[in-house]
């Protein structure tokens, strides 16, 4: 078994998967320093439940927090009542309220006088005058609290992430302006890019490291599609992040590295080579739009075999911290079953008059509207499948294609086949507009 | 038109837009329309505004079988929840636009719409690039133009609309609107093809003008309305542009 100290390590080395500042908190506890970093999962919530998954799939009993500084993700991670918590930037000292004293990681002699002293909420703490504060509980106490409540800066030491292909520049004067970190940006990624170019790589994830000269440390991460070693476009990629950087007093010195690297076929210019010859190459606008969107909200919508239409599209990311673009397989719906251009999800209850069980109905009434109905085609009979739960075993639904007195044609579905209740209750949806 | 008066038309459009001439466009494949608008169809690498109710399926159609009979992939910008129902990609396909063809973007907002739609346009391979938005402001329809015509990427912006009313100007090329209207019952029971009524709002140098046709059909390809319902072949309306 190895000393805690190193198996909370080999988890921080891990952790760098999703952000480059991870920092050890012993001796239980990581900081991961998330910003500008969530949007490679689509959203700190996303990123959060990817976390959590995660680690309970490895068999470790975690409790996570989001916050705006390291000491209040620490409290409420320890302290904080429910699971997955994550703090609104501007609801940080609401959220610490609550929380008893000790959350604060007071000095020991403290926290016993807090306790005696009948203190028993981090609000009724910090609604003391701070003179007096200081004076009876150490100087260590109030940096304490002004930390977690983002009053006072928290640096917190980054473990060093073990990346040999890496541009440093250190700055005589520190930058403050966009431009001057704009133009260093460009100045580290081309040197990046000539080091990647002699080993014949390409980098897939980058992180930017801004160190500030109060110490603070702060880093941006950006992912391609694939392998890239385009200094412009690189570059663009980063900048589109800079404005999530707050040079506060002013950058020192910064860092970039190339976390995951692939080999590039050599010679092939990779600012303009084409995957496949006459088809354009694509990855540079999906590296763009991935990186400001997120990737979870980039992605093909391919064909799986089901009858059930919800279940007939599946979504494939175009990832960039997962393999790239795959081929495309060519394949397609059936083309002789006609489908709707907009699917409502869920279906939408109407109310609809049929003159017969079954047949389509002679009108209905969608979002308190009558539509009364001119020409009907169907029934489209589609079977419940019933490997995929009980309830579907004998559910059916009869797709009707109808079209109203304005000429607009919706998809409208009735639940069961209008005879075996077992079915179905007969009631009707709207589906789907063609 | 007259020849004189069309020779006349010809040069002062060379005078007012000269990089016009060089453009490509896409015929739409009937001749009543493709005569209407100017170059003989619908424009590449400029911005057209397709106007359609959120709860009928028919400019998404339009705007789907135009870029079926294009080659390339194509950048689809989906608008908040809101605004039109979620698309659902097998509709697309029975248009001609084949699944592997379509990048879907969830963009949310109009405004990121517009940005991501931007981004597109300035990738040269891209065959086109949709928007969803409830409206495309002067400024930035604007900006697309200028992106589209650098690439040469169709763009088109659907645009959801709530009542037809008074539209606010903007910079599109050509403005249209789908409505689906009712359809000749086909000689055997169930559906015939689907109808549109087509308007062109507005286009530059142009009558507004409507056409009845029918909707697109597999390959993306409209037809002429009028062999079942006798309905005319020439423009229903025709009166001058606003500008």
């Amino acid at each position: 078994m190895p000393a805690p100290d190193a198996s909370l390590r080999a988890i921080a080395t891990w952790c760098l998967r999703y952000a480059p500042l991870v920092s050890l908190d012993p001796p239980d506890g990581l900081w991961i320093d998330i910003t500008g970093c969530a949007h490679l999962f689509g959203s700190e919530s996303a990123l959060l439940a990817d976390l959590a998954a995660r680690l309970s799939a490895a068999g470790l009993a975690a409790r996570v927090a989001i916050a705006g500084t390291p000491g209040a993700a620490h409290a409420l991670a320890r302290f904080g009542v429910g699971r997955d918590i994550i703090v609104p930037a501007d609801g940080l000292a609401a959220a610490l309220a609550p929380l008893p004293p000790a959350a604060l990681r007071l000095p020991e002699e403290a926290a016993a006088l807090v306790a005696r002293l009948g203190i028993t909420s981090i609000a009724a703490l910090s609604a003391l005058p701070r003179g007096p504060l200081t004076r009876r509980f150490g100087a260590a106490t109030l940096s304490r609290l002004d930390q977690a409540l983002g009053r006072a800066p928290e640096p917190i030491s980054p473990l060093a992430s073990p990346v040999p292909l890496a541009a440093h520049r250190a700055f005589t004067e520190p930058l403050l302006s966009a431009e001057a970190l704009a133009a260093a940006i460009g100045t580290l990624s081309s040197a990046l890019c000539q080091t990647l170019e002699r080993k014949g790589l390409g980098a897939r994830q980058l992180d930017l490291f801004f160190e500030r000269i109060d110490r603070v440390v702060m880093a941006v991460r950006i992912g391609t599609v694939r392998p890239s070693r385009d200094a412009l476009h690189l570059s663009k990629l980063l900048l589109q992040h800079l404005e999530e950087v707050d040079p506060g007093p002013g950058i020192a010195a910064m860092r970039l590295a190339a976390r995951l690297a692939e080999p590039i076929a050599a010679g092939a210019t990779p600012a303009v080579f084409s995957s496949d010859a006459g088809k354009p190459d694509l990855s540079m606008l999906l590296d763009r739009l991935a990186n400001r969107f997120g990737p979870a909200r980039l992605y093909r919508a391919l064909p799986l075999e089901s009858d059930v239409p919800e279940r007939s599209v599946r979504r494939r990311t175009v990832c960039c911290h997962l393999p790239p673009l795959a081929p495309s397989s060519g394949k397609t719906w059936p083309p002789h079953l006609p489908r709707p251009s907009r699917l409502l999800s869920p279906p939408e209850p109407v109310s609809a008059l049929a003159l017969l069980p079954d047949h389509p109905p002679a009108q209905f009434v969608w979002r308190g509207k009558r539509h009364r109905l001119t020409a009907a085609d169907g029934p489209e009979r589609i079977f419940g499948e019933w490997w995929k739960s009980d309830s579907e075993t004998f559910a059916v639904r009869d797709y009707f294609r109808v079209e109203d007195e304005q000429g607009r044609r919706f998809w409208l579905y009735r639940r069961g086949d209008g005879a075996n209740p077992a079915t179905g209750d007969g009631s009707w949806f709207l589906h789907g507009f063609f | 038109m007259s020849p004189a008066l069309a020779q006349l038309h010809a040069r002062i459009q060379r005078l007012e837009r000269p990089a016009e001439r060089r453009r490509e466009v896409l015929a739409f494949g009937l001749a009543a329309i493709d005569a209407h608008v100017p170059g003989g169809g619908l424009a590449l690498g400029a911005v057209h505004e397709i106007a359609g109710s959120a709860a009928d399926g028919a400019a998404i159609l339009f705007a789907a079988g135009l870029l079926a009979r294009l080659s390339g992939p194509v950048l689809w910008c989906h608008g908040t929840r809101g605004l039109f129902p979620p698309l659902f990609p097998p509709g697309l396909a029975g248009a001609g636009l084949a699944p592997e063809r379509v990048i879907h973007l969830e963009a949310g907002t109009g405004k990121a719409v517009l940005l991501a739609m931007e981004e597109g346009l300035g990738q040269p391979g891209l065959a086109g690039v949709v928007g969803e938005l409830s409206h495309l402001p002067m400024l930035a329809s604007r900006r697309l133009a200028l992106a589209a015509e650098t690439s040469g990427v169709l763009a088109l912006a659907l645009r959801a609309e709530k009542e037809e009313g008074k539209i606010a100007p903007n910079a599109a090329a050509t403005r249209w609107r789908v409505s689906p209207i009712p359809a000749p019952r086909p000689p055997w029971p169930g559906l015939g093809r689907a109808l549109w009524r087509l308007d062109l709002i507005r286009c530059r140098g142009r009558a507004a003008a409507s056409w009845v046709v029918e909707a697109c059909d597999a390959t993306g390809r409209l037809g002429m309305a009028g062999l079942f319902s006798g309905r005319s072949r020439t423009p229903l309306r025709e009166q001058r542009a606003g500008a």
